[in-house]
């Protein structure tokens, strides 16, 4: 067993199920999704993006890309809170709620990618 | 390619991990500690947002004081905590950058891939030349001269410095790397279709056989010239189709009999290989009869061999000829008057100092010269740095083995007909050569003159080529009269034609040119530069035909041609 792997691993699906946890609910109703959640999946979300950095090979690049994806997704979802709460600060309202969820239900699509990419290289590399 | 990246990213992570983590308990306590509106009252924490900019501003630059509003006594000490925790992590992550950047093995990676990136954009045709030593840079400031751009391999990083210092016109790439590895040769350009030859100049013999091997197996119908010291490597690597192999040594050998031989014939070759603009060298007279050699090593056996084939009598003086292998030979330095009488140096007409040792040879040189002031002294320079002795004592011939190799090297570079020419006139005879040497002496205004290659091809000399094509026939003359008055001569002399495999020395200028002629002049830099007019521009080359002035642009000519064509029709270019 490798602590490396199991920390890369562990990040990994992390960041994803965190992103999922958030998104679970009714797209615009802002109870069924906390804020802290939104930011702890993106904590967890640039610090996997860190722990792809300098990979190499071929399936590295899709996994840093991917997690790039992810990043843009979430932060995205937390600009438009930002816009929602204190520049326009209309509060929280279905149509923002629903527009912060589908944008990290995007990113969503993108950590479960690389939760998939995950598996198929454990896969490949049985030992 | 971006292995510099690849590497800062890796050692970036542990550094961007502390940073993300800090910030992210940072703006989570602050989330969580309550606050304190203007009355005084506890008031719910902060949002995300707030706490964001707080731990941004905070963790950067403390003391920037703009306050969403006054803290609670919580949340000054939560952020007593956030200033300690994120300065650490800042000034670790800044350490680390630091670091970094002067990591050895990542600037050399660094400099090697600005080198691969500098070569990729060259859009010229480029040599490649492993070892910048004296040959090198001599070669290098030549090819600069006319425009020929250079890479340069050398495993020294102190002359690959002076490189970067010298003066060139071009940007020469350079890397300090050892040329005898393939991986360095290919980072060089080795496989670029731009890359037009390999010149293989160090000082040692085997990094040059191993260019040599390298770029005959990857890239075959390259041209690789190669310096060798002994005659075993020249061979051997003549022996895989080493395009050309020079060994100072034994070309100087060569030239030295060929000045006794034919004076001629060597005042000829030392007047088309001169540096241009020079003044035109006195011709050397070695004299004929007994001469002393002072060192048996390679030069010594180069010299020896070619001086006795000219049929001249030799005396060697070597200091340990069993390790030589001189057989009949006299025991010492040769810097002792004592050893220069025993060999005869009062009855000598010259004496040749060829040891390895700079010193040695100029105290062998002033000792014979004291002993005998007529001797005509060869004297054999190893080191460049001694130049200012050399030129002091003002021998007859002085040999410096970088200027022969670099001579050499650049006439077979920039005029591939030059060497075919030296071959063809050896077969003539001294008359011949005088003939030829008082034509260009009348020509030139006492300077060495320029030497040049044309071919007359589509893409070289496109007026010409279009002038042919309709079946114009073009005489030599129009190339060796003034583009601006027909009567004027220009200062230059044809001296070798060479069509399909046959070669005309001295061409007569009544030849009429045909397509793919290749043509060797020498004559004054003026000159060259007039001729060339008439070789791409359309209007000169009619006029120098026809002595009129022809209509210009393409435009013109096709409509010239198209009012031409249904009359009586040229069958020339009907064939064309």
């Amino acid at each position: 067993m490798n602590l490396e792997k199991v920390v890369f691993g562990f990040f990994i699906i992390l960041a994803m199920t965190l992103n999922f946890g958030f998104v679970l609910g009714d797209i615009d109703n802002p109870a069924h999704h906390h804020i802290y959640e939104l930011f702890f999946a993106i904590v967890i979300n640039l610090i996997a993006t860190v722990l792809k950095f300098g990979e190499r090979t071929q399936i590295g690049a899709i996994h840093l890309a991917s997690s790039l994806v992810a990043d843009l997704g979430l932060l995205a979802a937390a600009w438009v809170w930002v816009l929602a709460v204190h520049i326009d600060a209309t509060g929280l309202t279905p149509d923002a709620t629903a527009s912060i969820v589908s944008l990290s239900a995007g990113a969503l699509a993108a950590n479960i990618l690389s939760v998939i990419m995950l598996l198929v290289e454990t896969v490949m590399f049985r030992r | 390619m971006h292995n510099t990246l690849f590497m800062i990213l890796r050692r970036m992570r542990t550094p961007l991990i502390f940073l993300i983590i800090s910030h992210a308990i940072s703006i989570l306590g602050l989330t969580l500690v309550p606050g304190v509106d203007a009355a005084g009252k506890p008031a719910p924490p902060m949002d995300f947002f707030r706490a964001f900019y707080v731990v941004t501003y905070t963790a950067t630059t403390i003391g920037f004081g703009e306050l969403p509003g006054a803290f609670s006594e919580a949340q000054r000490v939560w952020i007593t905590a956030v200033i300690y925790m994120t300065v650490t992590v800042w000034l670790y992550s800044i350490g680390s950058i630091l670091n970094l950047l002067q990591d050895p093995a990542l600037l050399r990676m660094a400099r090697h891939n600005r080198f691969s990136a500098r070569i990729r954009h060259l859009r010229q045709p480029f040599y490649l030349i492993a070892g910048c030593g004296e040959t090198g840079t001599l070669l290098m400031h030549a090819l600069d001269s006319r425009n020929q751009q250079a890479v340069v391999l050398d495993i020294d990083p102190e002359r690959v410095g002076t490189l970067e210092l010298g003066q060139y016109h071009l940007d020469i790439p350079a890397l300090t790397a050892d040329a005898s590895l393939p991986e360095n040769l290919l980072a060089a350009g080795l496989l670029n279709p731009h890359c037009a030859g390999v010149i293989a100049l160090t000082n040692d013999d085997r990094a040059n056989l191993s260019v040599a091997v390298t770029v005959k197996l990857l890239r075959p119908e390259l041209s690789v010239l190669c310096r060798a010291d002994s005659l075993e490597t020249a061979a051997n690597m003549a022996s895989f189709g080493t395009d050309e192999v020079v060994v100072a040594f034994e070309v100087f050998g060569e030239h030295l009999a060929m000045a006794v031989n034919s004076p001629g014939h060597h005042l000829l070759y030392e007047w088309l290989t001169g540096v241009p603009g020079e003044p035109l060298t006195e011709p050397l007279e070695p004299p004929r009869g007994k001469w002393v050699m002072c060192g048996y090593g390679r030069f010594g056996k180069a010299i020896t061999h070619h001086l006795k084939q000219v049929g001249i009598e030799l005396v060697v003086v070597e200091a340990t000829p069993d390790v030589t292998g001189c057989d009949d030979c006299i025991v010492g330095n040769g810097t002792e008057a004592r050893t220069l009488l025993e060999a005869g140096v009062d009855q000598a007409v010259g004496i040749v100092a060829g040891t390895d040792n700079d010193i040695n040879n100029l105290s062998i040189a002033m000792t014979a010269r004291e002993l005998n002031p007529g001797l005509f002294t060869v004297l054999r320079q190893n080191r460049h740095a001694n130049a200012p002795l050399f030129q002091r004592f003002q021998a007859s011939v002085t040999m410096q083995p970088s200027s022969i190799v670099a001579h050499e090297f650049l006439s077979l570079l920039t005029t591939p007909l030059l060497s075919r020419f030296f071959n063809l006139i050896r077969a003539q005879d001294d008359a011949w050569v005088d003939v030829l040497i008082s034509r260009i002496a009348a020509v030139l205004e006492h300077t060495v003159p320029e030497v040049w290659d044309v071919e007359l091809s589509s893409n070289q000399t496109e007026a010409v080529w279009e002038a042919m094509r309709d079946g114009t026939p073009i005489p030599l003359q129009a190339f060796m009269v003034h583009p601006a008055d027909r009567s004027e001569a220009l200062a230059c002399i044809p001296l070798l034609l060479k069509r399909g495999e046959k070669e005309t020395l001295m061409p007569d200028p009544e030849t009429r040119l045909q397509a793919g002629d290749r043509l060797l002049f020498c004559g004054e830099r003026q000159a060259r530069n007039l001729q060339s007019l008439g070789l791409y521009n359309f209007n000169v080359l009619s006029y120098l035909l026809s002595g009129q002035d022809v209509p210009g642009g393409k435009v013109w000519r096709w409509l010239e041609r198209l009012a031409k064509k249904p009359g009586a029709g040229n069958p020339a270019r009907e064939q064309a």
